[in-house]
């Protein structure tokens, strides 16, 4: 009964929008959109979208760009990961990498963008005195055509949620004892980790590294602060095109918006190809017992990589923070010449801030609620995770921009398009299969003996939901609507697509204005960006504290 | 063409009888929120917006909610979403401020509803002769489906401090960049403004004005951008990087003449240098002019969409961006910098005093240094320009 009722809210709210979003883009694809006049199925689409300038460029753009972040992400965080686990261990780790993933993608790419542009705060504090430049030099330090400085936005995000990944992994690897054997067997640590762990790692953080790869491919905000403009990468033509004055254009924008479906799922699957192909060969050479050299030097490299993208973070932060505070700050002074509250005193930063938290708030609620019903309805059914679990996660795999649009005609045909309850329904979407990542595993790991003795107690079911279940899982649950808050705050397309720019909130305004010609109002709602995911994870590490003041055992609460 | 247009105008005669006296309109807008979708990337005007929105609210009870829009088509987008679900009515967008070929796009898609200039009170400022450049938006006669509210002028703005002596022309343009490479750019021609730029030079550049008057075709086309071509071939390995990539819009060509990345910024408004100063954005040392002979120049207009939800307090808003009082507050340097749109000649001593008081600022050009205005060519250049620019330089 339950069962029926989660399953069926989850296929209403997160599988039937997604699919019906899917089927207009596809229509629209095929040439019909009947409100331009366009009834008859064609290839006309995909004739127009061949035959635009610039597309085979941005489609090279998307693929270079996408698979570059994720490899590079995915070294890093490799190496990161055995790093922090040796040097600090799993908890410290994850602390001190949440905040890093709770900064939203769009802030963290206007604070690179203000930091290396070739105006940015590097230039201005080498120049005049180390580089002799009095005006900016004619460099493509951010937007150049390869797509540079938006791989290394990307890498600095991915890398600190895949590192974030393993380390959580590597709690359920028995990873001491592993190494041990591995140094009884003559090997050094580093080829240890290379030969030993990573191979049994990587297979548990797959889907987050094909999250990844699908998000890099498909990333529109990033892509339109640090991207190339012209041309640009599939997805943000695409978006041109949706907006072109030329209103047939939607149809080859359309047809763009599904062949990126396409390239991430090619890529997926060439991917996964890959992977099955250096697993035979990995698994043939490590038959010879080979011996690695220089781990040392490889440990170094990656300290070095790691410590370089904590600076450029913590630059990029403070080059948001100096911006937000500035009047007058002309190429090449260190610092501004005259500082002004101007940017905080205005009204656009609060007002952005309310309505991120108004769809922000309800959207995690309702995503928590429904990840805690699937999991209780799981617990009921006794046999262990259901199947079409993977289905939740759907949104995440298939690219954001490829049932917006259609997703945006469904919404409009039920009338509740254009407001704040279209966008939080957009939201949660999003913001369900990220709170379930998160609540998932500690739920499950839940000690049945409580609940075994709560049970003999004669608690029911839904008594044991409430008063033994709820509040032992309080930490996870807390951390989870953090995780689902910092999903909700960084929202850029179903923000733009669903709210009929009626809806602004941080993320739209500051994607907006990091096209204007006010970097300090850019500033401002960068931060505020930033700090709403922070405060979010700070409540959700000290209420615990607060509500079990007296109550040790119940502080650490069940497995964060 | 002229048949329709004989029919849209009896048509207006024939509604008017039966359509609602202003006193009706008022009545019923008092309440409503004007959702009104426009351009968001200038802060002056947003603004003014919100200004506006606190006095239509004391004076009439209608208030004003900006839809703040990184694009135009943004707004058109939504409308045609909403006919392809079929909602008819209670749309989301209340009033666009609109331009050229989305103002074509959208009256040829029947999307937009009208006339109804001819309904404003305020309407009786404007010369409405046809032809007249307050009923002609790009050449394309606006037929009462849209009311004007501001009058935009290209002007080029550069640091004082950095360059002498601005070139007078597109041409001279070029021979300046050749002599400073790299310090010179205009926004993608996907955008407004660079589009404008490119047009503003095929204007001063064409052998045959007289021809951009008329929608394009193809051996017009080829003849009149001929030069352009040329023009460009020479002057683009001479812009900021070599003209491989573009700024997005005229905001982030601002910005980087605030660097000193370039020495050149352009706008569409003769106040937004001046603007930019008063907001620490740009040096003290910035200047405004028109090319000497003459620059592109159009009015910005608003129309209400056919199925937009409140129609009757849009309107109220399209007749208060008419009032004089209005378009004088506009046109104060401090607050819009926005040139008049209204027929000085019908205006009465009040009106003409409250113009004539407005002060003035070193970033902002005087109306004579402006000097000739430019018509825009046909909406249908502007799309063929850009395609032909992409497909030459676009890779």
């Amino acid at each position: 009964m339950m069962r029926t009722i989660v399953l069926s809210l989850v296929a209403l709210f997160v599988l039937a929008p997604t699919l019906a979003g899917l089927w207009e883009t596809l229509r629209a694809a095929v040439g019909v959109l009947p409100a331009l006049g366009y009834r008859q199925p064609s290839v006309e689409p995909w004739r127009m979208l061949a035959g635009l300038p610039g597309v085979w460029t941005s489609v090279r753009l998307t693929l270079t760009t996408g698979f570059a972040a994720t490899i590079l992400s995915l070294g890093l965080a490799s190496g990161l990961a055995a790093l922090i686990w040796a040097r600090w261990g799993l908890r410290a780790g994850g602390r001190l990498l949440a905040p890093l993933l709770a900064v939203p993608h769009a802030a963290l790419a206007i604070g690179l963008a203000f930091l290396i542009a070739p105006s940015g705060w590097i230039a201005r504090l080498l120049s005049p005195g180390l580089t002799g430049w009095q005006t900016p030099p004619d460099w493509a330090t951010v937007q150049d055509p390869a797509g540079g400085a938006l791989i290394l936005g990307l890498v600095l995000k991915e890398t600190a949620f895949l590192t974030l990944v393993m380390l959580a992994a590597l709690g359920q690897l028995p990873v001491n004892r592993h190494l041990a054997a591995a140094r009884a067997l003559g090997w050094g640590t580093a080829q240890a980790w290379a030969l030993v762990i990573w191979p049994q790692l990587y297979p548990m953080i797959r889907l987050p590294v094909l999250v990844v790869l699908s998000y890099s491919l498909s990333v529109v905000d990033v892509a339109l602060i640090l991207g190339p403009g012209t041309p640009p990468t599939l997805a943000v033509a695409m978006l041109r095109w949706f907006s072109s004055p030329d209103l047939s254009m939607m149809l080859p924008a359309s047809a763009a918006a599904l062949a990126l479906a396409g390239i991430v799922l090619v890529s997926v699957m060439a991917w996964i190809g890959v992977e099955k192909v250096l697993r035979l060969i990995a698994r043939r050479a490590l038959g010879f017992g080979p011996r690695l050299t220089g781990g040392r030097w490889v440990s170094a490299g990656f300290g070095v990589a790691g410590l370089g993208l904590v600076l450029i973070v913590i630059g990029a932060g403070l080059a948001v923070l100096v911006w937000s505070f500035s009047f007058r700050w002309g190429f090449p002074d260190a610092l501004p010449t005259q500082f002004t509250l101007s940017g905080w005193q205005s009204g656009a930063g609060w007002s952005a801030l309310g309505q991120t938290l108004l769809v922000g708030v309800p959207a995690t609620a309702i995503s928590l609620g429904l990840a805690a019903l699937w999991l209780e309805a799981e617990d009921r059914r006794a046999k262990g995770p259901f199947a079409i679990e993977i289905l939740i996660y759907l949104p995440l795999l298939v690219p954001q921009v490829a049932f917006l649009f259609g997703l945006n005609v469904v919404a409009l045909r039920h009338g509740m398009s254009g407001g704040l309850i279209a966008v939080i329904w957009a939201h949660a979407i999003f913001v369900l299969p990220y709170a379930m990542i998160a609540l998932a595993g500690p739920w499950r790991r839940l000690d049945p003996e409580l609940l075994r003795a709560g049970a003999a107690l004669g608690a029911g079911p839904w008594r044991r939901f409430f008063t033994l279940k709820l509040p032992l899982l309080l930490r996870p649950l807390l951390v989870a609507a953090a995780v689902g808050l910092s999903v909700s705050v960084a929202q850029y397309l179903p923000t733009l697509f669903l709210g009929a720019g009626r809806v602004a909130t941080l993320t739209t305004e500051a994607v907006a204005l990091a096209s204007g010609a006010d970097r300090r109002l850019t500033a401002v709602h960068a931060i505020l960006q930033m700090l709403v995911p922070m405060a979010g994870f700070a409540l959700a590490a000290a209420i615990p504290g607060v509500i079990y003041h007296n109550r040790r055992g119940m502080r650490g609460g069940g497995a964060a | 063409m002229r048949l329709s247009f004989t029919l849209a105008f009896s048509l207006a005669l024939a509604t008017s009888g039966q359509a609602q006296t202003w006193e009706e309109t008022l009545a019923e807008a008092r309440g409503q929120t004007v959702y009104w979708h426009a351009w968001g990337g200038d802060v002056r005007t947003n603004d003014f917006i919100a200004w506006a929105s606190g006095q239509l609210d004391a004076r009439h009870g209608v208030k004003i909610e900006q839809a703040k829009l990184a694009d135009t088509a943004e707004a058109v987008q939504r409308v045609v979403a909403e006919k392809a679900a079929g909602q008819d009515s209670g749309g989301a967008v209340d009033m666009i401020w609109i331009n050229g070929p989305n103002f074509l796009a959208m009256k040829e898609a029947g999307l937009l509803h009208g006339p109804f200039l001819q309904t404003l009170p305020n309407a009786r400022y404007l010369d409405l002769t046809p032809g007249a450049a307050a009923v002609t938006d790009f050449t394309v006669p606006t037929e009462g489906y849209s009311a004007p509210w501001r009058l935009a002028k290209f002007v080029l703005t550069y640091d004082s401090a950095r360059v002498a002596e601005p070139p007078a022309n597109v041409e001279d343009l070029a021979a300046w960049a050749a002599a400073n490479p790299g310090r010179f750019t205009h926004p993608a021609v996907s955008n407004f403004m660079g589009a404008t730029f490119l047009k503003q030079a095929l204007v001063e550049l064409a052998p045959d004005r007289a021809a951009l008057a008329q929608p394009v075709t193809d051996d017009s086309f080829a003849t009149v951008t001929a030069p352009l071509w040329s023009w460009y071939d020479a002057l683009r390995p001479n812009l900021w990087r070599a003209g491989e990539t573009y700024p997005e819009n005229e905001s982030v060509l601002a910005t980087m003449l605030n660097d000193g990345a370039v020495d050149f910024a352009m706008a569409f408004d003769p106040g937004a240098a001046a603007a930019l100063v008063e907001r620490g954005l740009l040096p003290e040392s910035v200047r405004s002019y028109a090319p000497r002979g003459g620059s592109l120049g159009n009015i910005s207009y608003v129309a209400i969409p056919y199925n937009a939800a409140n129609r009757a307090g849009a309107l109220v808003v399209a007749d208060f961006l008419m009032d004089p009082t209005t378009q004088a507050h506009a046109q104060n340097i401090q607050v819009l910098g926005a040139f008049s749109v209204l027929d000085a000649a019908k205006l009465d001593d009040a009106a003409r005093a409250a113009f004539a008081a407005l002060p003035t600022a070193p970033a902002l050009p005087t109306l004579e240094a402006l000097g000739a205005t430019l018509s825009e060519p046909h909406p249908s250049w502007m799309v063929r320009l850009e395609a032909e620019w992409a497909a030459r330089y676009l890779k």
